[in-house]
């Protein structure tokens, strides 16, 4: 690097919770057994298998949508402790594992690299998620979205890094990890944005066989690059289907079950978020989380019995109305316009 | 004051809509979020510009939104749509130049049109408020050709100086922004506030008035903004939205009246 590049290549000082090491990851997925076995187990038992203290979590869809709730509520449930996560567009998905923070039960969330928090759209901000936010406990690097999905594709692809033509010159890249590098073809200016290799994802998927493969209907968002870039992958599905099924229509596979580690079965698995073409989001519900949120109290009792006094995923599902609601739902998914 | 029917009476929420619709192009492509900016790209569609794509950063391209999404990642955004992809293809295709237009917000703004979405305070580990972060808002301003923002005009969002760039605008000034490496041409483009629509110099890259909305006058935007705006000369007044397009946003993009109800 000559003079004239070093004096105008600013890096942000965020802090790199986890740089890129490409040919660990090669280790690590060399060591992977590749074997197409049968790997359909609970909700509870994968949570207790993959997930552990300290290690870095990604979580799949986008936020309220097609997100893997019955596993963010486990891995609350159990409370896991000083969790690394990827927060890319984490709206109800963030506001769950919030509730491992600051509700008396250790301390969930530790470090948390930023594309977007505490907000839930245009539902507004989470109050806890805020509270947890702002209290110092958790240490931040902020990125932007399209920044952690190429941090997700360099490490699908190997690679320790990718260049991107945005972050640069403003304050997320200042409290980014992102360092500026010239093109050795053009000398354009890039931010050089890290690979990510998460130690464990979570993605809910529409339709898995018990080896891992699996289909996604409508926007994949970035998890056909997180299952990649990760060292171990639970996935939940709405339906379990025959391997037989997946062979019938192999383009159709958007995750190998080599990626996979894990399979759970898990109808309306992504309550109260959205399931493309199965049902719309529980904004009622999401509401309530909201609300509820304003009053510790309150909020604490509402943990009580919706996340920490049940057991299974179907049990919060009929503390939310049940199949009664979830048809409902459905009807809203399917018939928008005749439903609203 | 009676109403004429050629200009009716409409809310500033209405107004804004409208006038955001009116600066989208035909056989254009718009980033959209939810809300306002949606109900104002599909107004566009309904009128000016029929030919007008609506993509989404979650990856939903061209859908026939049945009602508006609520999350841009939500299946709304790809309800009979075109193409259900993923994030980084719809960023990709921004970066790559084939986005004209965006939509952006955030808590403050300044005169060169930067955003803040992150921190409210000056001490970035501790905040006074926490807020989201750029999600995808700092991609889509660095690659879309033409941002524009809706916000209500308020001295404590139009700032001297942003407490953090989240989201580059004109960043510093003329040139600024190539020099940071972004692709040049690109930037912010339009203010559309309660108040006017505020467009930039062309040679310092400053906000400027550009048309006040009926019955505002220059005094009241400059007392609600908290920096020294330019102002265009000549100045326009913002036109009233004609009855047949209040007619499309009442009755066929927003009949629950779910944006222009709050306006």
């Amino acid at each position: 690097m000559n003079e004239a590049h070093s004096e105008n290549s600013p890096q942000g000082s965020g802090p790199l919770f986890l740089g890129p090491d490409c040919d660990g990851d090669r280790a690590a997925f060399r060591a992977k057994s590749k074997g197409m076995t049968d790997k359909l187990m609970s909700v509870s038992e994968a949570v207790s298998q993959f997930v552990h203290d300290g290690e870095y979590l990604a979580s799949g869809g986008f936020g309220g949508d097609r997100i893997a709730t019955a596993l963010l509520h486990e891995i609350v449930r159990q409370k896991k402790q000083n969790l690394g996560f990827a927060a890319h567009t984490a709206t109800h998905d963030y506001q769950i594992l919030c509730a491992g923070n600051g509700t008396g039960r250790g301390q969930l969330l530790a470090k948390v690299d930023v594309a977007y928090i505490v907000g839930l759209e245009a539902r507004g901000l989470s109050p806890h998620a805020r509270q947890v936010s702002e209290s110092g406990d958790i240490e931040f690097c902020e990125w932007s979205n399209y920044a952690l999905a190429l941090r997700f594709q360099a490490a699908a692809m190997g690679v320790p890094f990718l260049p991107s033509r945005s972050l640069q010159g403003t304050d997320t890249f200042k409290h980014s990890a992102a360092k500026t590098i010239h093109c050795p073809f053009t000398d354009m200016k890039l931010a050089a944005i890290p690979a990510l290799s998460p130690d464990v994802a979570i993605i809910h998927v529409h339709e898995a066989d018990r080896f891992g493969n699996c289909r996604i209907r409508g926007t994949s968002v970035t998890d056909c690059e997180v299952a990649r870039a990760s060292k171990h992958v639970i996935i939940s599905c709405e339906r379990l289907i025959a391997n037989s099924e997946i062979r019938k229509d192999p383009t159709l596979t958007v995750i190998p079950f080599y990626c996979v580690d894990a399979v759970c079965e898990v109808p309306y698995g992504s309550f109260p978020g959205n399931m493309a073409y199965e049902y719309y989001s529980d904004e009622e519900h999401i509401k309530q989380w909201l609300t509820v949120e304003q009053d510790e109290e309150t909020y604490l009792a509402f943990l009580d019995k919706y996340l920490f006094g049940v057991e299974v995923f179907s049990e919060y599902l009929e503390l939310c109305g049940g199949a009664k609601r979830m048809e409902y739902l459905r009807q809203l998914e399917l018939n928008p316009k005749e439903t609203e | 004051m009676t109403a004429s029917s050629e200009t009716p009476e409409c809310t500033p929420m209405e107004l804004m809509i409208c006038a955001a619709a009116s600066h989208l192009e035909n056989d254009a492509t718009v980033l959209v979020g939810t809300g306002a900016p949606c109900a104002a790209a599909m107004l566009a569609q309904k009128t000016n510009a029929p030919r007008l794509t609506l993509m989404f950063e979650a990856g939903g391209v061209g859908p026939n939104l049945p009602t508006m999404p609520i999350s841009v990642g939500d299946s709304r955004t790809f309800y009979e749509g075109l193409q259900a992809t993923t994030m980084a293809d719809i960023m990709e295709t921004c970066q790559r130049g084939m986005v004209d237009f965006t939509f952006l917000g955030g808590a403050q703004i300044d005169q060169y049109g930067n955003l803040n979405s992150t921190i409210i305070g000056s001490d970035y580990r501790h905040p006074k408020v926490r807020l989201p972060g750029s999600g995808g808002a700092n991609d889509l301003a660095s690659f879309c050709w033409k941002i524009l923002v809706l916000t209500p005009h308020d001295p404590r969002r139009f700032v001297e100086k942003v407490d953090y760039i989240t989201t580059p605008g004109y960043l510093s000034g003329p040139g600024s922004r190539e020099s940071a490496g972004l692709p040049p041409g690109t930037g912010p483009y339009k203010v559309i506030t309660d108040l006017a629509v505020l467009g930039y110099d062309e040679a310092t890259k400053r906000m400027q008035v550009e048309s006040l909305h009926p019955g505002i006058d220059l005094k009241q935007v400059q007392e609600r903004t908290s920096f020294e705006l330019l102002v265009k000369d000549p100045l326009a007044t913002t036109p009233a939205p004609r009855a047949e397009i209040l007619e499309v946003l009442r009755n066929e993009v927003d009949p629950h009246r779910y944006i222009i109800g709050r306006g």
